[in-house]
């Protein structure tokens, strides 16, 4: 054990997870505006400009792509590779592949939107990279495979501790789902044509698109959870049993709720009846690790009065128990009825995406800018500043979304007294203007938050190099008196 | 078995993970592809003409489906609204679906025929001419951009690939010729793909400018095939939920 006395940032590859906490702000920053700019063009079309390439349709990918993986992907490339080095007690296995994965996934993040941009997508959603791209990925994941599992084998104790088992589960399901959903004939190097038709090719999309969410989104984030949640606390995860009973449950059921996307639907109901039933299962391992992470915190609950990053992570799975109740709630084929097709969905996304993914990520790196730069947060307050407009945002967002969403759904299906339908679509358009507004308002305050943050984080990093340089002087000065 | 075991092998562990996972995926979507059932048995329904095709692609290419489903569910309103419920047949040949998955705007499942060619083409150059509360970016290039078909027949090759019954040797044709009529199969033969899609852009005329091919031919083409291919009167009621 000679490494063990010299110092963390020595003894791991902190390097790389620095720089994917950088680019995942820099996505993270500029994937929320472009959300709230194709927010604002649907409360006031005229931001479209009639220019091609942001109008709405083409930038809701680039919105969806760097949040979820520009943003959502660098945040788990950076907090997996911490995890992975500090819990084995082993340096990053592969260092010049991790480094591919650095520069293959922030390049492939960049080309994919800007290739949107031009007019090239697959159709499908969440996977609308064109397969050159798509195969890039491809390499780039099965790289990031080899060195999380070869530094895993590394480790230097017997156990392998939960988070990984996390991340290992998300690096599998996820090339597995990546590749059966972007199986497709090429016609050119930007163009072509999915290999399933139909029903076939709409349950592989949500067999994809849902696990996208439940493996990306969810097990991976889990993954961060499970090791930032007790260090920021100081104390144990709360039960080992329950990591065990929900982790295995919830790979499991996850991979067959997809069909839940395609309730009444031409998909042969058996398949959404069971995809039904498997989604309110899900509810159990979900809170599972809610509750897991939530009573972490019990008998040291007065950080959530003095400590912001605490408040972060505990509001996050606050919001990731409310967002696995109402999934399966809104998997039922009854309330489906009413909420397909309608904003309540993309308001339960963004609970999911900024109450969950977002929060527990702006935790883990403000629990990890002082280690990697070694030195304090510039600002306390501005993370409680964060803290809130970021809240604010979130409730805005989802409220809007619920009145746009439950009241469109509501609309539709009204009658009148001679049984006639009582409003046209157009006119449900006109009654969700206003919560696109204020939708839009919310995604200001959510953005306005994650300013704050890189403010705070620039001034730390900053604080940090003069903080070095002052050490080197007076160390050179020792020296020279010497 | 003790989970210390799985949790101090890597190995195993990744092999339980990975058996785990992929129990679901197999028992909902390879039975799909096997189940006779799975899509109606319907006349009528047959892959895009190459200027649909071409639509089609522009569609995608603008992210239609993002705001627009093309899945009409079973339900009296929807079927006040839209028409007959959307069967698994009519999107068999669709590389890939676009059910869609949010109704920003309506649905598009049969839109076919509704309205003319010219408000189609009047409703994408500027919605809010005739529709003053729509909130739909304005299309105004598709009429200004000629549209590119020189590579219409790779398309359909590639699509031919994927199992839709573009023809390219006699033997195909012919089978397409007692499948979907001579008309139709005419339409499918990839050899004619260019002249085919030529002529159905002048004589439909579909953008309104005589003598030039643009991208809203192809668009409105695409728009007006949507949902018309199946004779519903030609069916029983109940006959297409014996399917579902």
């Amino acid at each position: 054990m000679a490494q063990s006395s010299a110092l963390p940032a020595e003894q791991y590859n902190f390097d790389i997870v620095r720089r994917f906490m950088i680019v995942a702000m820099v996505y993270g920053v500029l994937g929320m505006a472009v959300g709230l700019y194709i927010a604002c063009e649907l409360a006031w079309p005229f931001l479209n400009f009639d220019i091609p390439a942001i109008t709405f349709g083409r930038l809701r990918p680039v919105h969806t792509s760097l949040v979820i993986f520009g943003f959502g992907g660098s945040a788990l490339f950076a907090t997996s590779y911490y995890i992975v080095q500090r819990t084995c007690q082993a340096r990053l296995a592969f260092p010049w592949l991790a480094e591919f994965t650095f520069w293959g996934w922030t390049a492939g993040v960049a080309l994919g939107v800007l290739t949107y941009m031009a007019g090239f997508s697959q159709g499908k959603e969440y996977a609308e990279f064109e397969w050159p791209l798509d195969i890039a990925i491809t390499l780039v994941w099965v790289c990031y495979i080899l060195v999380y599992v070869e530094t895993v084998r590394r480790r230097s104790q017997p156990h392998i501790y939960v988070a990984n088992w996390f991340f290992l589960a998300f690096l599998l399901a996820v090339a597995l789902l990546h590749i059966f959903n972007n199986l497709a004939v090429p016609v050119s190097l930007v163009k072509s044509y999915s290999l399933f038709a139909g029903v076939q090719d709409a349950m592989t999309q949500w067999w994809y698109g849902h696990n996208a969410v439940g493996f990306f989104l969810t097990a991976a984030f889990l993954g961060m959870m499970y090791y930032f949640v007790p260090k920021q606390a100081g104390r144990p995860v709360y039960s080992y049993r329950l990591s065990i009973i929900h982790f295995w449950a919830l790979i499991f059921l996850y991979m067959w709720a997809g069909g839940h996307h395609l309730h009444w639907t031409a998909l042969p109901d058996w398949v959404s009846t069971l995809s039904a039933t498997f989604s309110v299962l899900l509810l159990m391992p979900s809170w599972g690790g809610m509750i897991n992470g939530i009573m972490t915190l019990s008998g040291a609950w007065d950080k959530l009065r003095s400590d912001p990053i605490m408040l972060f992570l505990i509001t996050s799975l606050s919001f990731y128990g409310m967002s696995t109740f109402e999934g399966p709630l809104m998997s039922l084929k009854s309330v489906n009825a009413l909420s397909h097709y309608t904003d309540w969905t993309i308001g339960h996304v963004h609970s999911g995406a900024l109450g969950w993914v977002a929060l527990v990520s702006f935790g883990s790196f403000y629990h990890l800018m002082p280690r990697l730069y070694e030195t304090r947060m510039y600002s306390q307050t501005l993370i409680y500043v964060h803290f809130w407009l970021a809240t604010i945002g979130i409730v805005l967002y989802i409220t809007s979304m619920w009145i746009a969403g439950i009241g469109q759904g509501l609309m539709l299906r009204s009658f009148d007294d001679y049984g006639n339908l009582a409003y046209t679509f157009i006119e449900t358009v006109e009654f969700m203007h206003t919560p696109y507004i204020w939708r839009a308002l919310g995604g200001a305050f959510f953005v306005a938050g994650a300013l704050v943050m890189v403010y705070n984080m620039v001034m730390t990093a900053r604080a940090a190099r003069t903080e070095r340089a002052a050490l080197e002087a007076k160390l050179a000065a020792k020296l020279a008196k010497a | 078995m003790r989970h210390e075991q799985v949790e101090t092998n890597s190995a195993l562990m990744l092999l339980l993970i990975l058996a785990v996972i992929s129990v679901g995926g197999l028992v909902e979507i390879v039975p799909l592809f096997s189940i006779n059932e799975t899509i109606e048995k319907v006349d009528g329904v047959r892959p895009n003409t190459p200027l649909e095709l071409r639509g089609r692609d522009i569609y995608i290419r603008e992210g239609c489906y993002l705001c627009h489903s093309q899945m009409i569910r079973p339900f009296r309103d929807e079927w006040l609204r839209y028409g007959h419920y959307s069967l698994a047949a009519e999107s068999q040949y669709d590389h890939p679906f676009q059910w869609g998955s949010k109704r920003t705007g309506p649905d598009l499942a049969r839109v076919g025929g509704k309205y003319s060619n010219q408000w189609h083409v009047q409703h994408m150059k500027a919605p809010r001419s005739v529709v003053p509360q729509s909130i739909m970016p304005n299309y105004p290039w598709l009429l200004t951009t000629d549209l590119d078909y020189s590579s219409v027949a790779d398309r359909m090759r590639a699509l031919r690939v994927t199992g839709v019954p573009y023809s390219l040797t006699q033997q195909e044709y012919d089978a397409n010729v007692k499948r979907f009529g001579p008309a139709v199969a005419d339409q499918l033969d990839i050899n004619k793909a260019e002249d085919n899609l030529l002529k159905e852009a002048r004589d439909k005329n579909f953008d309104g400018i005589p003598g030039q091919v643009t991208e809203m031919d192809a668009m409105v083409a695409y728009l007006q095939s949507l949902g018309t291919m199946v004779d519903f009167t030609k069916y029983d009621e109940g006959y297409f939920a014996t399917f579902r």
